[in-house]
């Protein structure tokens, strides 16, 4: 289990997230829902060690985890897959190099790299290739691949297809249920698309619903009672709304 | 107001390859009608809104006509475009509102500054109530506005010229659905006031919310205009009935393969290595009828 307790986030004086629990249990994929600014991405990065909470616990296959970022223990348990491609990759590395990163830092053989390339679709002429030579959707594709070089026992992808056509949200969407399959991963999928989260997660989905400037009907499409809904946590709004 | 594009091409000229980026071109979009231009990243889209407003780098080759009505957008010098055609006669809607906005002035001074640049005699505060602003809200700075916020002082700007023709290039990029709802519905409103909108993106159910027609564009090519109601009733292209199928609402699976790069695209058929109807006469590059497509 992934375990998400009481999580409590501040950036200033301003909370974002006011002691929010969430549990991804291994071989689940769970979709998390809401508008723009009501602290999913902060969560996700709470999720994928990327930043420690100022409250709250967080454990991972029953391990409580006291350190954070680059020196959290439990670093490669988790894979995370950003929003926007282009800013989390280092504009110097080849697809290739991008691919490799976490398995030559984690002492892997290498040439597992383009085994996944392959995986995720990428063909040989866009190896040598850097960020800037290539597509969103490649980039993307990279970014995936590399998610799951060390086989993550958790998966937390937030808004991973924002930014993409259709069929490249199919294709990513499709290669990560895969994963899951093959390796019992649990894998969080954060996005504020339901209609896309209804589908991934087959219904199993929890919406926030906190926004200030917005009125969210929240039906999405999506039948009534299919999601876990918390509209009931105090979910603080974003800090800039308050002006 | 009319505009009417007749064999648009774009080419960049890269040490070593060639870049087709739009290949021939043809559409009309009429007064109030809103066409929603619609494709995958690096399909070339981007790109020909840009040549529309004479904002490509210096590598580009432009050729063919975009008229609208009887300026020449290709031929017209750049004076013509900055002074008569830019913010007056053509709007663009920004992809990413709050980046488009200056950071360090408040949303009152930009919007002070382009009425001034247009010689326009209306007030921030008038133009800013009529995007749906309290002119309170104009003196934020960008980070201090929400994301539907600076979209509409992003619309106010646009509008500040009060210009019949409006570019939308991807306004829906990282905004969650109901403010994609807002914006499709605000640029729906602008089509009934009698303007046009030609509204540029990747994302189908923002376009079938909005548009009267859809033009689907593959690897430079426009392949299939159709009104929109026939286009999501059954679309013919192959390509284009591949990117509805991939809607997480319908049946959710992907096209195989990739697209071309534009550095090497084929004779033929763009898409014939991906598509399931291809035959031998895919070789030969099938005319754009409605749709451009040898089976279709």
């Amino acid at each position: 289990m992934l375990e998400a307790t009481a999580i409590t986030v501040s950036y200033g004086r301003h909370q974002v997230l006011d002691g929010v629990s969430l549990t991804v249990a291994p071989g689940e994929t769970l979709g998390l829902a809401g508008p723009s600014g009501c602290g999913k991405s902060t969560l996700a990065r709470v999720l994928a060690l990327l930043q420690r909470p100022s409250g709250g616990t967080l454990t991972v296959d029953g391990q409580p985890i006291s350190r954070w970022r680059h020196r959290a223990r439990q670093r490669t348990s988790i894979g995370l897959i950003f929003q926007q491609p282009r800013l989390a990759v280092d504009p110097r590395f080849t697809l290739l190099d991008v691919i490799a990163e976490p398995l030559r830092a984690a002492r892997r053989p290498l040439d597992r790299a383009h085994e996944l390339a392959e995986e995720m679709g990428l063909t040989g002429e866009l190896f040598t290739r850097r960020p800037h030579e290539v597509s969103d959707g490649q980039l993307q594709r990279a970014c995936v691949a590399r998610a799951l070089a060390l086989e993550p026992r958790y998966l937390v992808c937030d808004e991973m297809t924002t930014m993409l056509d259709a069929s490249t949200q199919a294709h990513l969407v499709t290669r990560i249920e895969a994963y899951r399959e093959r390796t019992g991963a649990g894998v969080l999928a954060v996005s504020h698309d339901a209609e896309l989260l209804d589908r991934w997660a087959g219904g199993n989905v929890r919406t926030w619903r906190h926004r200030p400037d917005v009125v969210v009907n929240g039906s999405g499409g999506r039948p009534e009672g299919t999601s876990r809904d918390v509209s009931d946590r105090r979910i603080a709004t974003r800090p800039n709304a308050e002006g | 107001m009319k505009l009417h594009v007749e064999g648009l091409s774009v080419r960049f000229r890269l040490p070593g390859a060639v870049v087709q980026a739009v290949t021939d071109a043809r559409f009309t979009l009429d007064q109030g009608r809103c066409l929603a231009l619609v494709g995958e990243s690096g399909c070339g889209k981007s790109v020909m809104a840009h040549a529309l407003l004479g904002l490509l780098p210096a590598n580009a080759a432009v050729t063919g006509h975009a008229w609208l009505d009887d300026l020449d957008l290709i031929t017209a010098p750049e004076q013509v475009l900055a002074r008569q055609v830019r913010g007056r006669r053509i709007g663009l809607i920004p992809q990413s509102p709050a980046a488009h906005l200056t950071p360090v002035r408040t949303a009152r001074a930009q919007l002070a500054e382009t009425l001034r640049e247009l010689g326009r005699p209306d007030t921030p505060d008038a133009l800013a109530r009529r995007a749906g602003l309290r002119p309170a809200d104009l003196d934020r700075y960008p980070h201090q506005l929400s994301g539907g916020m600076a979209q509409r002082v992003a619309n106010a700007l646009a509008l500040a010229g009060d210009p019949p023709l409006l570019l939308a290039d991807e306004p829906t990029t990282g905004l969650d659905r109901p403010l994609v709802d807002a914006t499709m519905a605000e640029l729906r409103r602008l089509c009934d006031e009698g303007r046009s909108v030609l509204l540029i993106t990747h994302d189908l159910r923002a376009a079938e919310q909005v548009a009267d027609d859809i033009a689907v564009m593959y690897a430079s090519r426009i392949v299939e205009l159709a009104s929109a109601r026939a286009f999501f009733d059954g679309p013919r292209h192959p390509y284009a009935q591949g990117l509805l199928d991939a809607l997480p609402t319908r049946a959710f699976t992907p096209i195989p393969g990739q697209p071309p790069e534009l550095t090497r695209l084929p004779d033929g058929c763009a898409f014939q290595p991906r598509c399931p109807r291809a035959t031998a006469l895919c070789e030969e590059q099938p005319v754009l009828n409605e749709v451009a497509c040898h089976h279709a």
